[in-house]
């Protein structure tokens, strides 16, 4: 079953075409990456999935388990399943890191009929989720992402993800700003939350991240259009020969 | 990057969704309209006042009929009628005062219970939340709960007025003794006229058994509220004293001129918080609260006076909590968060003269402006050539929420001792499109982000509140922010 439609998109920022038609069909359960050089799209793509304003859509469709996914409200979209992780978690000084997720967590809860948790119930939840993805206690004690290194940043977007059980995760590439080490930690977290209920969209730039993260197809993107569609091995392909050959021989 | 449209255009109509505005009808028993030594006569007779007290008002307005009213605060409005005013009014039932809140004009009950306030249930509650409420409903305090238990403890919380009977003394002293009845043109006005407040007294050593809370409200129509606030704690004695108010919709101007005095002695503590919610005027600024109030304490050795002030009503606000550091090694503090929406214009905050050696102060101001408001934080810290080793620290931080309002932050510092230590920091900044599309994107509606972040702006003052007030506050920051979702 489809879980993401997407036709003939076209979107631009301040009065620019970014995406010139994107064609793309994502499955339930199926892990596809996007790849592609700096200036492609790529983070247009998201923000536009996302409903970002000043992200405007000028042709195309998105249809999202069969419903129109950009007549929706940036909210609603995040309420019906579907999650950004971001490249660049924001800093909210001065909220607690556990509000902010309670928060978060009885908003979609709320949207979807679903009972509100109490503090004691959501400190339950958290703290199982904190023991799978291997987060110290401390962190959510914290101002949201206030003063937190790029590992504990990426962490946190990993178990927001935990919380909400999107059923579209689309990774912002999760992997900037991380040493090898906290890329393991983060793909592992990211991995753990794999299910035949759940697709992703893995934006990055290097193949780096799809060793740890493996997808069942890799795209590129280039100039705003999927140039090249393969399966993983197209990820080494990118690896080996550079974005250059690969755009070039498309165009 | 511009924030979402609708924001701007919805932030512009909260007001319109003032929660407070509702009228109660209760028959009033008013002085004639307009300001003279007659009408201070009759306000001192209804209140059945000693001489000394009569002379003292009168000396008061005689002075203030030879000041101007100041014109040095960055607020605008136009000219106040001091003719046009009532100066006195009282629930008719004043002459036989209910012995219990049964007896309380339903009215008046049911006032409360939209304010959110049951004194029913809060007096039920009392053993549960030590809350204590002298409730003051205009100018007269109708209800005085909890006084028993206080009582027991020698606490004195009372009316002033019942203070002027039961403890003259007390009041004799200590009254104009921190703002004197020629300090400026609204307590001279206030010193004058003033028809109740709080009055409150805690012995030697004692710590405050409850917090003691009030809440006040303005109802008649075009009757100024003219508040006056007397506590004293006596030697190494602690208080944490509470102050709320809302106030009904209407059409007129409301002048309110509060004083409030705080005398911490030897090794006492004051803790004085305050939410303040009046009428706020319309979209355009008509028909609020003119707020000019007059708040001071003075703190004799190792005292220390904690004012801790949420602001989000008035159409106008003219507030500088102060604290005169007179004894050696006092403290003083200032935690403010002050809301402007609309057309509202606040100048606020604070004073803090450093007189004994190794006083310290610390002041902690945030401000969140919207729509076409006005917001100055005005702050003087002063130290005098006597202060040795006087230490102060300034925090002024401002959270724009659209473009079209103003802040002027203007600190003055003044340091005439070279072993002094004085830092100040300050910031300005827009609300981040970052920070709202990152919780619209985890399912958290833009109202509510938008109170979340603000909230989290001002944690470092909210968390300065009493426990029960910190979460009233946090609702009204929304409440204020309220209709910012198209």
């Amino acid at each position: 079953m489809s879980i993401l439609s997407i036709k003939n998109l076209h979107a631009e920022v301040d009065g620019k075409e970014i995406l010139k038609g994107i064609d793309l069909e994502i499955g339930a359960g199926e892990i596809h990456a996007i790849m592609g050089p700096n200036g492609s799209g790529k983070s247009t793509l998201s923000y536009t999935l996302a409903g970002r304003e000043g992200y405007k859509v000028t042709k195309g469709e998105v249809r999202y388990q069969g419903k129109d996914l950009l007549e929706m409200l940036p909210e609603e979209r995040a309420q019906a399943g579907v999650f950004l992780a971001f490249q660049y978690p924001v800093e909210i000084p001065g909220v607690p890191t556990v509000t902010f997720l309670k928060q978060a967590m009885n908003s979609v809860r709320k949207a979807r009929g679903e009972k509100q948790l109490d503090a004691f119930e959501f400190k339950k939840l958290m703290d199982a989720r904190l023991k799978e993805l291997n987060i110290v206690n401390d962190m959510v004690r914290r101002a949201l992402n206030t003063g937190f290194s790029g590992g504990e940043k990426k962490r946190m977007e990993v178990l927001q993800m935990a919380l909400l059980e999107p059923t579209l995760a689309i990774l912002d590439e999760t992997d900037s700003g991380l040493d090898i080490d906290a890329l393991k930690t983060v793909a592992d977290g990211v991995n753990a939350l794999r299910g035949a209920d759940r697709s992703m969209l893995v934006i990055t730039h290097y193949q780096r991240l799809l060793d740890y993260i493996v997808p069942d197809h890799v795209h590129v993107l280039f100039e705003g259009r999927i140039v090249r569609s393969g399966d993983k091995s197209l990820a080494l392909e990118l690896e080996e020969k550079g974005y250059t050959d690969i755009t070039g021989a498309a165009a | 990057m511009a924030i979402a449209q609708e924001t701007i255009e919805s932030v512009g109509q909260a007001t319109d969704k003032y929660k407070y505005g509702f009228i109660t009808e209760i028959e009033m028993d008013r002085a004639p309209k307009g300001l003279s030594e007659d009408t201070i006569r009759f306000i001192s007779a209804k209140k059945e006042e000693p001489e000394w007290l009569l002379e003292w008002r009168l000396k008061a307005y005689r002075h203030w009929l030879t000041m101007k009213e100041p014109t040095w605060a960055r607020v605008g409005y136009p000219p106040i009628d001091y003719q046009d005013s009532y100066y006195y009014s009282a629930p008719k039932s004043d002459a036989d005062r209910p012995k219990s809140l049964d007896e309380i004009d339903p009215k008046l009950l049911e006032t409360y219970e939209k304010l959110g306030i049951p004194l029913k249930e809060q007096e039920v509650l009392a053993g549960v939340r030590n809350v204590a409420i002298d409730a003051v409903f205009d100018s007269v305090s109708v209800a005085t709960t909890f006084k028993d238990r206080l009582e027991k403890d020698g606490v004195i919380f009372c009316s002033i007025s019942e203070a002027v009977k039961k403890h003259p003394e007390l009041v004799k002293k200590y009254i104009g003794s921190v703002v004197p009845y020629s300090d400026n043109f609204f307590a001279t006005l206030n010193s004058a006229v003033f028809t109740d407040g709080s009055f409150c007294y805690i012995p030697k050593g004692v710590r405050c058994p409850m917090e003691l809370s009030t809440y006040f409200r303005i109802n008649a129509s075009e009757t100024g509220q003219f508040e006056r606030t007397l506590i004293i704690a006596d030697e190494g004695s602690y208080v944490s004293y509470l102050e709320g108010c809302t106030a009904p919709q209407r059409d007129e101007n409301q002048l309110h001129a509060a004083v409030v005095e705080l005398v911490a002695l030897d090794d006492a503590e004051i803790k004085y918080s305050t939410v303040q919610n009046w009428y706020p005027g319309d979209e355009e600024g008509v028909g609020g609260i003119y707020n000019f109030v007059t708040k001071r304490g003075v703190c004799e050795k190792r005292a220390k006076i904690s004012w801790t002030q949420v602001e989000t009503g008035s159409a106008i606000t003219w507030k500088y909590p102060s604290c005169i550091l007179k004894g050696d090694d006092s403290v003083g503090e200032f935690f403010s968060i002050a809301i402007t929406n609309n057309r509202q214009q606040a100048d606020t905050g604070t004073k803090m003269l450093h007189i004994g050696k190794n006083t310290r102060s610390r002041i902690i101001a945030k401000g969140i402006s919207a729509g076409k408001s006005q917001s100055t934080y005005r702050g003087q810290v002063r130290i005098n050539a006597m202060a040795e080793g006087a230490n102060n620290y300034t925090k002024c931080d401002n959270l724009l929420i659209v473009d079209q309002c103003r802040v002027h932050p203007l600190p003055y510092i003044e340091s005439k001792n070279r072993s002094a230590r004085v830092e100040h920091e300050a910031t300005t900044s827009k609300i981040s499109d970052d920070q709202l599309f990152y919780c619209l994107q985890r399912g958290i509606p833009q109202e509510d982000a938008l109170t979340l972040i603000v909230n989290g702006f001002c944690r470092e003052v909210l968390q300065e509140l009493p426990m029960e007030f910190a979460v009233e506050a946090q609702k009204l920051v929304g409440i204020s922010l309220e209709g910012s979702v198209g």
